[in-house]
């Protein structure tokens, strides 16, 4: 297992070097190909040739692309020096260099950022899995009925309607119409949690009924199939209360595809949830991203997409090792 | 239980008032009917048959013929959220159990009535030990210590004959052979020293030299706890092995039912012929032994008109004998009861002339 | 019907605004005097006058600034934030309609005095202006501010007029590659004392304030300067100095407790606090400003569509509501180069057949789009003249017949085949799609060319060998000017001589000696009513050569959180003067 994993964590970081030599190709040399110089990006809207050239020599932009990708790597490895105009600034690994548009350095922000995101989606996370995987339960254990066939039409729009329509929604009723709660800020968990939570109400529901419909559909269908199972059988033929069958045996089963759809889930959504973060005006990872993009700011588009990364590549280890852990069948090796 | 008993007697309206049998377990009757999109499947349709402590009730049929729900039926388990129809009786020690509460009837399933079920890679749970699956079925009934619960349930290891038990009890399934997982299968069955055993194709998938054991393990484990039991199977010599009776059900029906002797050395049923001519024989090869009986068995929806075997049957219509048109029934008054128009001395004879040497 | 006589309701609020400002001598008292609320009410008054100070002023802007360093910031709101915290020489009026963009003496004394030759302008500083460390800004602040802006490679994102201007052929890199060890070593700019301040240029120039009241042109204590980070936290000359910034989250201004009121004419100072919330949803603004929790969306560049019926829906809430010329152009280029187009009267055809009320339509109707534009300088521009409208333009109907016949006049009676290019960005695909179903009716069959909109303006239409490859006979612009006169308006549009091979803003390659003179004439202008009056000629000129499609004022519906006092429009950014603003609860 210990093996699995170091070998696993190996894969992991030659899979984070790839990406980040795809994304930097494409955010440094893709403007390139199309006629504009990132030099001009970072410009702005005067691009004064003279600027253009003396930004191109300052951002290393006159070097081979080869160059400028090892500084970059090499500043995430042990930092690098930046010409701050009247002095030269040290930027401390895990260096990802600064904003084109703020002079922010990369790394402090994203770490700055990432509480929001983290708060953001744990507590989505928590809500879309209790209620998706009870709501699937529920429906598959009363099949047909009513209720059923109600949480399923739910499901239908959890899945269909995009989070700009229900976020805005959910403000404008319960924020602005019903005024359930004030439009606050959001409130660091230690600064105080009652604030930190209510700003995240909202943003938690909205983020989680997107994803509880998916799994409450998933959970319905795995369990419904799994009900049908040899094993629930002897589980019944032995003689246990049906409540240990459904909450033991049967939800055992039923929680695999689940774990596995989570870890990715959540992976996914640590790296920003750009939607939910917009709608709700949330500084997260995703905003970061989304801002970084409209000002065509590319280290902090380099650094968020390397972030994202690392959290996808994280949740397929952790996954794999959490469904060898759950079904005895797969081993590690 | 005297209080159930009186409820439950009071509570079935339908027919004579009934009377507690003297079997241990007796089957009246027995109806499984499941309301399907495209009908009402008749599984088991009028079953009847009893069984006494220390005995053994061979039920043989192909897949579809009722045998497995038969079994289902009587453990209950059609009861448990399901769209099944169950009416009769099923006396077990002087206790109806279709009309009784649902929860009393789980509290005998698993300790009174236990069951074997065929193929137990599918049957046991893939994600707990095969020691946590054996100590759970017995701590349900039992509760106590874990501890307790465990070394019993190693205990019940060894008596089924898995080596090293102590060991393997941490085991998943499928860290298990066939032929163990199916021992540790009796054993989980067993772990409550059940009265009433239910073995549903204990030895399907295994090779006939782990058939072999595992069917004297059953036997020997008869003899020691006592117990009723049914065999079901669709192989007419494992029942003829273990049986003292033995009951042939074709489409939700029994066609035949008598000593294991009278089935098996003189069966009447041209059904029961063609089982006992695709039987697999331990004195010749593994050579197209299981000869199958021609056509498919019968839609359970839409049976066929007058005996639900003639399409099959070499003999229908066999001197004329209606066979297509009326319902053969089975006989009340004798003690092999054979579901077939044929005149008996003509079906005795057709056996012994035309069948038993082939065989 | 009536969509066109809401129009002409319009033009006439702005037609009555220009003449209140008296830009042609010829000035009338408005009939009914400008109501002090209501819609529209901060266009041509000021809206809860107060001098209540005290609260918080609760900002909010969809997006990050550019930059709060003054050499660095593009943005108009970014302007318009700096009078927060950058004090300039001179510096726009704090009066509501075109009286706000007379620059007035800021930090400076008076006026700069202008040689005979117009070459020199000298600048005397007020005694008591300081830095908010207490620190006096001298003249050497100002001069090394400036200087700033000359380190394009460090500080890029600003204006470089004064680069343009101050450079003179010195190449000087900016502060910090300046061997002078003072770093002093710009040579057109001289400070004989720390009071005074000479600018030395090498033509007259009348316009050069204006290159002033940029925030650029601000002081900057070299020993604060931290280059690049700069921005995050700025020094302040003006009443508010900034507490705290987190890029893309939030800005926070407190009061200067170094800024001396007596000194500063422009400036109101009310709100003890300014918060500025950034990167929200612009919906969510919306929402805030409507239920009363933000005041006022820095960006004012219109409310978002579904705030725009609630708007227009309920009177009280239009009562609040304001819908200012943002000075913006939308227009067509319509190429000298380009066949048939070399002639003029294949241009004409084009402007006789374009249906303005369509496109007027396509940039959001009148109220969110704008007013129909006849010419090429919009109101907020002096010399502005509504009546100009060589094409008769005004009703926004296609004319058929005369299009058809100066069709026949060029020699194409049938029509012929174009290429529109446009943006592939907002409301310009659809303003594209509007002219060539106008021009359809005529028999000139365009075909539509979209384009990438970072690379538009730089080479695809900025560069005249594309425009020339391409065949792109009309091209969608834009235009706002950075300082509103006609030359900070028009020149970089129409000089013959400031065609570029790429990042060319004179799309159609309009070179006219006549035009180039008249500009050179203006340019040296010293008397901007005199300046005013040779822009409103030389916009005539360039109307007729028909090269200027101008179709929409771009106008923005903008709300006003009701507790907001000395509300109004200034002209010089179209939006409302951020720094006059107060709150009346004093919350």
């Amino acid at each position: 297992m210990i093996a699995y994993i170091l070998r696993r964590l190996v894969t992991a970081a030659i899979m984070l070097i790839i990406i980040s030599m795809v994304t930097f190709g494409i955010f440094f040399i893709a403007p390139k190909a199309t006629g504009t110089d990132p030099a001009v990006l970072f410009v702005g809207k005067i691009a004064d040739d003279r600027a253009i050239a003396a930004t191109k020599i300052k951002l290393g932009f006159d070097q081979p692309l080869y160059v400028q990708y090892g500084r970059f790597i090499k500043g995430i490895v042990v930092g690098r020096d930046f010409d701050s105009g009247p002095d030269v600034t040290h930027c401390p690994a895990p260096c990802f260099g600064y904003s084109f548009k703020t002079d922010q350095e990369v790394w402090p922000l994203l770490m700055s950022r990432l509480p929001v995101t983290f708060s953001l989606a744990i507590g989505a996370a928590v809500i879309w899995l209790v209620s998706g995987v009870l709501a699937g339960m529920i429906s598959a254990l009363r099949k047909r009925s009513i209720v059923d066939r109600m949480v399923m039409v739910i499901a239908l729009a959890g899945i269909s309607l995009p989070i700009y329509f229900t976020g805005l929604l959910a403000q404008a009723v319960f924020v602005y119409k019903l005024q359930w709660f004030p439009a606050v800020n959001y409130t660091p968990f230690f600064h105080n949690p009652a604030l930190w939570a209510q700003a995240l109400i909202l943003p938690w529901i909205s983020l989680a009924f997107l994803y509880a419909a998916t799994y409450a559909r998933l959970t319905r269908a795995t369990m419904l199939e799994t009900l049908g199972e040899d094993y629930v059988r002897t589980a019944r033929a032995k003689g246990l209360q049906e409540r240990r069958v459904i909450g033991k045996h049967v939800l055992r089963s039923v929680l695999t595809p689940i774990v596995t759809v989570f870890g990715l889930d959540l992976g996914g959504l640590l790296g920003g949830a750009i939607l939910t973060e917009t709608v709700f005006t949330l500084h997260g990872l995703g905003k970061l991203a989304i801002d970084a993009i409209g000002q065509q700011d590319l280290p902090i588009i380099l650094g968020v997409t390397m972030f994202a990364a690392f959290f996808i590549v994280m949740a397929n280890l952790v996954v794999d090792v959490l469904y060898a852990v759950i079904d005895p069948r797969v081993r590690l090796t | 239980m005297t209080t159930g008993l009186s409820t439950s007697a009071e509570a079935y309206t339908a027919g004579p008032p009934p009377r507690v049998p003297a079997a241990f377990l007796e089957v009246r009757d027995l109806r499984v009917h499941f309301q399907t999109d495209d009908g009402l499947v008749k599984a088991v349709d009028g079953l009847t048959f009893n069984l006494e402590r220390g005995k053994t009730l061979g039920i043989v049929g192909e897949s579809g013929s009722g045998k497995s729900v038969t079994s289902l039926g009587i453990l209950g388990l059609h009861r448990t959220r399901s769209n099944a129809r169950v009416s009769g009786e099923i006396w077990l020690d002087g206790e109806e159990l279709i009309s009784a509460d649902p929860e009393h009837v789980r509290k005998l399933r698993g300790r009174k009535m236990a069951m074997i079920f065929q193929d137990p890679l599918t049957a046991m749970h893939p994600y707990f030990t095969i020691g946590a699956q054996i100590i759970e079925a017995y701590r349900t009934h039992h509760g106590g210590s874990k501890s307790a619960a465990r070394r019993h349930a190693i205990d019940m290891l060894n008596r089924v004959g898995i080596p090293q038990a102590a060991k393997r009890v941490d085991d998943y399934p499928h860290q298990f052979s066939g032929g163990m997982r199916q021992r540790a299968m009796i054993a989980m069955a067993l772990v409550n020293n059940p009265e009433l055993l239910i073995a549903d194709e204990p030895t399907t998938a295994l090779d006939v030299t782990v058939q072999a054991q595992i069917l004297d393990l059953i036997r020997d484990l008869q003899d020691e706890f006592g117990s009723a039991v049914i065999v079901i199977t669709h192989d007419l010599g494992v029942v003829a092995e273990l049986s003292n009776d033995i009951l042939v059900m074709y489409g939700g029906k029994c066609v035949e039912y008598g000593s294991a002797p009278d089935v098996f050395y003189r069966p009447e049923h041209p059904y029961a012929w063609g089982l006992l001519g695709s039987m697999p024989r331990i004195d010749q090869e593994v050579r197209d032994r299981l000869i199958p009986i021609k056509g498919a068995p019968p839609s359970l929806i839409h049976l066929p008109s007058g005996c639900a075997f003639h399409p099959r049957c070499q003999y229908a219509e066999h001197n004329g004998i209606p066979c297509r048109t009326v319902v053969p029934d089975l006989p009340k008054d004798t003690d092999h009861p054979v579901r077939c128009l044929l005149p008996v001395p003509e079906r005795r004879r057709i056996f012994s002339q035309e069948i038993a040497p082939k065989l | 019907m009536a969509r066109g006589r809401k129009v002409l309701v319009a033009t006439s609020v702005i037609g009555a605004l220009a003449l209140t400002a008296g830009c042609g001598g010829t000035s009338k008292t408005p009939t009914t005097p400008p109501k002090a609320s209501g819609y529209n009410a901060a266009l041509n008054a000021v809206v809860n006058p107060s001098t209540a100070k005290g609260g918080t002023l609760r900002m909010a802007n969809p997006s990050d600034i550019d930059s709060f360093d003054p050499a660095r910031t593009y943005y108009a709101w970014g302007w318009n934030m700096n009078r927060f915290y950058t004090r300039n020489l001179v510096s726009y009026d704090s009066k509501v309609g075109e009286a706000g963009l007379k620059l007035v003496p800021d930090i400076a004394k008076e006026a700069g005095k202008v040689s005979a030759d117009g070459l020199t302008y000298t600048y005397t500083l007020k005694d008591n202006i300081k830095f908010n460390d207490g620190s006096v800004v001298t003249s050497k602040d100002i001069k090394y501010g400036i200087e700033r802006i000359f380190a394009q490679d460090v500080l890029s994102g600003g204006p470089t007029y004064l680069i343009d201007f101050l450079d003179q052929g010195q190449r000087y890199p900016g502060p910090y590659k300046d061997s002078d060890p003072a770093k002093m070593g710009l040579k057109s700019v001289e400070t004989p004392d720390d009071k005074t301040i000479v600018f030395k240029l090498k033509e007259p120039f009348g316009d050069f304030p204006y290159l002033l009241a940029m925030p650029g042109a601000g002081p900057v204590k070299q020993s604060a300067d931290t280059g690049e980070k700069y921005a995050n936290k700025p020094m302040s000359t003006g009443p508010y100095m900034m507490d705290s910034y987190e890029p893309g989250k939030s800005a926070v201004f407190v009061r200067n407790p170094n800024w001396d009121p007596a000194t500063d004419p422009i400036r109101k100072a009310l709100p003890d606090r300014i918060e500025l919330a950034l990167g929200v949803e612009s919906n969510e603004i919306d929402n805030r400003l409507l239920a009363g929790t933000v005041d006022i969306d820095t960006a004012q560049v219109g409310v978002q569509q579904a705030a725009q019926t609630k708007i227009q829906l309920d009177p009280a809430v239009k009562a609040n509501a304001d819908n200012p010329v943002t000075g913006f152009i939308r227009y067509f280029s319509i190429s000298t180069q380009v066949a048939p187009f070399n002639d003029i009267h294949c241009r004409k055809a084009v402007q006789y057949a374009a249906d303005k009320v369509a496109l007027q339509t396509a940039r959001g109707g009148p109220e969110a789009g704008g007013d129909i534009a006849t010419n090429m300088l919009p109101p907020n521009i002096a010399g502005h003249d509504p009546k100009l409208d060589p094409f008769n333009t005004k009703s926004g109907k296609p004319q058929i017949d005369k299009a058809k016949e100066e069709l026949k006049l060029c020699g194409k009676p049938d029509g012929f085949k174009t290429v529109i290019a446009v943006r592939n960005r907002g409301k310009e695909p659809a303003c594209a799609e509007a002219l060539q179903q106008a021009l359809k009716a005529v028999g000139i069959d365009a075909s539509i060319e979209q384009s990438d909109p970072a690379l538009y303006f730089r080479s695809t239409i900025g560069s005249p060998d594309n425009v020339h490859k391409k065949g792109y006979g009309i091209m969608t612009a834009g235009w706002g000017a950075d300082w509103q006169t006609g030359y900070g308006y028009l020149q970089i549009l129409i000089d013959g001589r400031s065609i570029l091979p790429s990042g060319n803003n004179n799309y159609a390659e309009l070179n006219d000696s006549e035009i180039n003179s008249l500009i050179d004439k203006a340019r040296a202008e010293a008397d901007p009513t005199k300046a005013a009056a040779i822009w409103n000629d030389i916009n005539k000129k360039v109307m007729d050569t028909a090269t200027m499609l101008p179709f929409v004022y771009d106008k923005a519906l903008n709300y006003r959180n009701p507790r907001l006092t000395n509300v109004y429009i200034h002209s010089a950014f179209g939006m409302l003067d951020f720094q006059a603003l107060g709150v009346s609860d004093g919350k």
